[in-house]
């Protein structure tokens, strides 16, 4: 994936601490990433390790995915604190792309997480300059706007700043590690 | 100004005289890791970035330990297996510890150090976020995911955001009730499970070097649980002594200079602190024995990278002999071992295991994680319903060791033994 300037899509909004045991349980770890049919599994999956109650705020108990299909209806998360903590499983930035996410946006991640989701280039993980999870609902139209800088939520008319992605940018638009460092001359085209 | 141990070890694998905190350098890699949950993702990105015919950067340095999911009927999981070996047959790899085999080790962060691929100075990367154990033994080490994982298989390097560094000093020895457990969970209380994010924790004072290298493990594992990059403990004779005994390949080891700089230094008094727990669902959530006494428990669980070692048994014998267990209790050494140090180490005439046996508890038929992080729904001790669990392990998320309605506290193996015998959580200086 190369980087998208603009970002449309509709929000799915986790609270703080969403760990990767949440965004992909441990017994689905068993699927294949390279066989095209089989890793659509992990789609049906993302995120259903999340407790119901908080699934998709405000309201909680919205599926990410609907039953039976590994599409998400949602295309940007909208997260609190130290998204992504706990285990290295690549598994978990993955299972969001394969379920359609091409965004997430929280106030901090975990860092292998993060690692992983720039140098797979899964998404862009975009940092807030503020806390959103209270204030964008599940559902929300969003628009996210990279070299701006900025999110606007299109059903309320707010708008938010995002922080520049730094020394991960030109990763990021790369499109991953392997991408930047062809790109760079440090491996063979 | 000088550098900390963690620049110091990057600096030198980078090839450059310094390298100071929020630098980005690429570094030379000493040892990769992988295990079976993502190993086959990692050779799949391999396989198609450097081309079917490509062969790992160098064999010498590549270690593959199947540990995850091993005594289970899953069949993904089986075939999972089936790909590592075929990866390790056709790079013909020598250092591949092989199921149903005679060299099958389970938990790779115990077996990377049982096998002599820890080493003081070195770098080391793993596709498990709990390699940081390796800071123990005086190296840089870090988790990764399978991309960064299948960049270095081909070329042997990978790129590094230098840390700033977190020092904790221990004054003191470790009061007879606690155990490195009890530090970290302590620590983490402290600084929260994003306190550490990109920075690396390094851990000394008296009470940090008397402990054994077993205990030092304990501490640098559960860095990640604060979001910390990476842990490490300076090497001494204890170090030196242990490595030396695992491997004969030459290392050199590195210390802080005396003006480096550190992000912050906090300094505890050991005898100040509590056995400690934390309670579900955050390794940040915590409390003491004392307070949380009375909880009442279905299950008690000592195993994993962080609470399954050899010392930890040990501890746990102690408060489990001649006791019965009112809450059931499941024994999972790492390593096989630890396993076979089960069956050997006597306690006032008894073995570990028949000490266990005795007390009632059920002791796992083979080493590996099982349910530490939940697995396939027929592993070992896995929480399948809304049970109360308390764990020698490392997380206590919602969902972690299975079912979402589970609820786990995490504390030292004494406390998980002394709660085991009376069924509620209890202060271990009830039993020491």
């Amino acid at each position: 994936m190369t980087m998208q300037e603009v970002i449309k899509g509709k929000a799915y909004v986790l609270g703080d601490n969403i760990d990767t045991d949440q965004i992909i349980p441990a017994k689905h770890l068993v699927y294949s990433l390279s066989d095209p049919e089989e890793r659509k599994l992990y789609g049906t999956y993302a995120l259903s390790g999340v407790p119901e109650k908080v699934a998709g705020l405000p309201k909680g108990n919205i599926p990410f995915v609907p039953e039976g299909d590994h599409r998400s209806r949602y295309q940007v998360i909208i997260g609190g604190k130290n998204f992504g903590s706990g285990s290295s499983r690549e598994h978990a930035p993955e299972a969001l792309q394969i379920a359609g996410i091409t965004a997430v946006v929280a106030e901090s991640y975990a860092r292998i997480f993060y690692r992983n989701a720039v140098d797979g280039g899964f998404f862009i993980p975009c940092e807030s300059t503020q806390r959103l999870i209270a204030d964008i609902k599940t559902g929300d139209d969003l628009e996210i706007n990279i070299s701006a800088g900025t999110l606007k939520n299109v059903t309320s008319g707010k708008s938010y700043g995002l922080r520049p992605l730094g020394d991960v940018l030109d990763i990021v638009t790369a499109g991953g590690i392997f991408a930047y460092a062809r790109k760079t001359g440090m491996l063979k085209p | 100004m000088g550098m900390t141990m963690t620049e110091k070890i990057l600096a030198r694998h980078a090839g450059r005289p310094r390298a100071s905190a929020g630098d980005n350098i690429w570094v030379n890699v000493d040892i990769l890791m992988t295990h079976d949950v993502c190993g086959p993702g990692t050779i799949g990105i391999f396989r198609k970035q450097f081309g079917p015919n490509a062969k790992v950067w160098d064999r010498q340095k590549v270690v593959i330990i199947p540990d995850h999911y091993i005594f289970t009927n899953d069949l993904h999981a089986h075939r999972n297996i089936d790909l590592l070996r075929d990866f390790v047959k056709e790079q013909d790899l020598p250092y591949y510890y092989d199921v149903g085999t005679d060299k099958y080790k389970g938990v790779c962060h115990i077996a990377l150090p049982e096998e002599g691929h820890t080493r003081p100075g070195e770098v080391l990367f793993g596709t498990d976020s709990h390699t940081c154990t390796a800071g123990a033994f005086g190296e840089f080490a870090t988790g990764i995911g399978n991309t960064d994982a299948a960049f270095i298989l081909g070329t042997g390097k990978l790129w590094v955001k230098v840390p700033e560094t977190m020092r904790f000093e221990f004054e003191g020895p470790l009061p007879p009730y606690l155990m490195a457990k009890d530090l970290i969970l302590h620590i983490i209380g402290d600084i929260g499970v994003d306190g550490a994010t990109y920075r690396a924790m390094e851990f000394s004072g008296d009470g940090v070097m008397s402990l054994s290298i077993e205990e030092r493990m304990t501490l640098c594992n559960m860095v990640i649980e604060a979001g910390g990059k990476n842990g490490v403990i300076p090497s001494d004779a204890v170090t030196e002594r242990f490595v030396k005994s695992k491997t004969s390949k030459p290392f050199e080891a590195v210390a802080d200079d005396p003006d480096a700089h550190f992000h912050s230094v906090r300094r505890y008094k050991t005898s100040d602190i509590q056995p400690t727990v934390a309670k579900p669902h955050s390794p940040d959530n915590r409390g003491t024995a004392r307070e949380c006494a009375g909880i009442r428990l279905d299950r008690a669980y000592i195993g994993s990278c962080t609470g399954g070692k050899l010392n930890d048994f040990v501890a746990a014998a102690k408060i489990l002999k001649g006791q019965q267990v009112k809450a059931e209790t499941y024994i999972v050494p790492a390593t096989t071992e630890v396993a076979r140090g089960l069956a050997t180490t006597m306690l006032d005439g008894q073995s570990l295991t028949e000490i266990f046996q005795k007390a009632g508890a059920k002791l796992s038929q083979g080493a590996s994680c099982a349910a530490c992080l939940g697995g396939p729904s027929d592993t070992f001790g896995r929480l399948n319903k809304s049970e109360v669990c308390i764990s020698t392990t490392n997380r206590n998320f919602p969902g972690r060791m299975g079912s979402k309605t589970a609820q786990v506290y995490l504390a030292s193996p004494y406390t998980v033994a002394a709660s085991a015998v009376t069924g509620v959580i209890t202060d271990p200086r009830d039993f020491l």
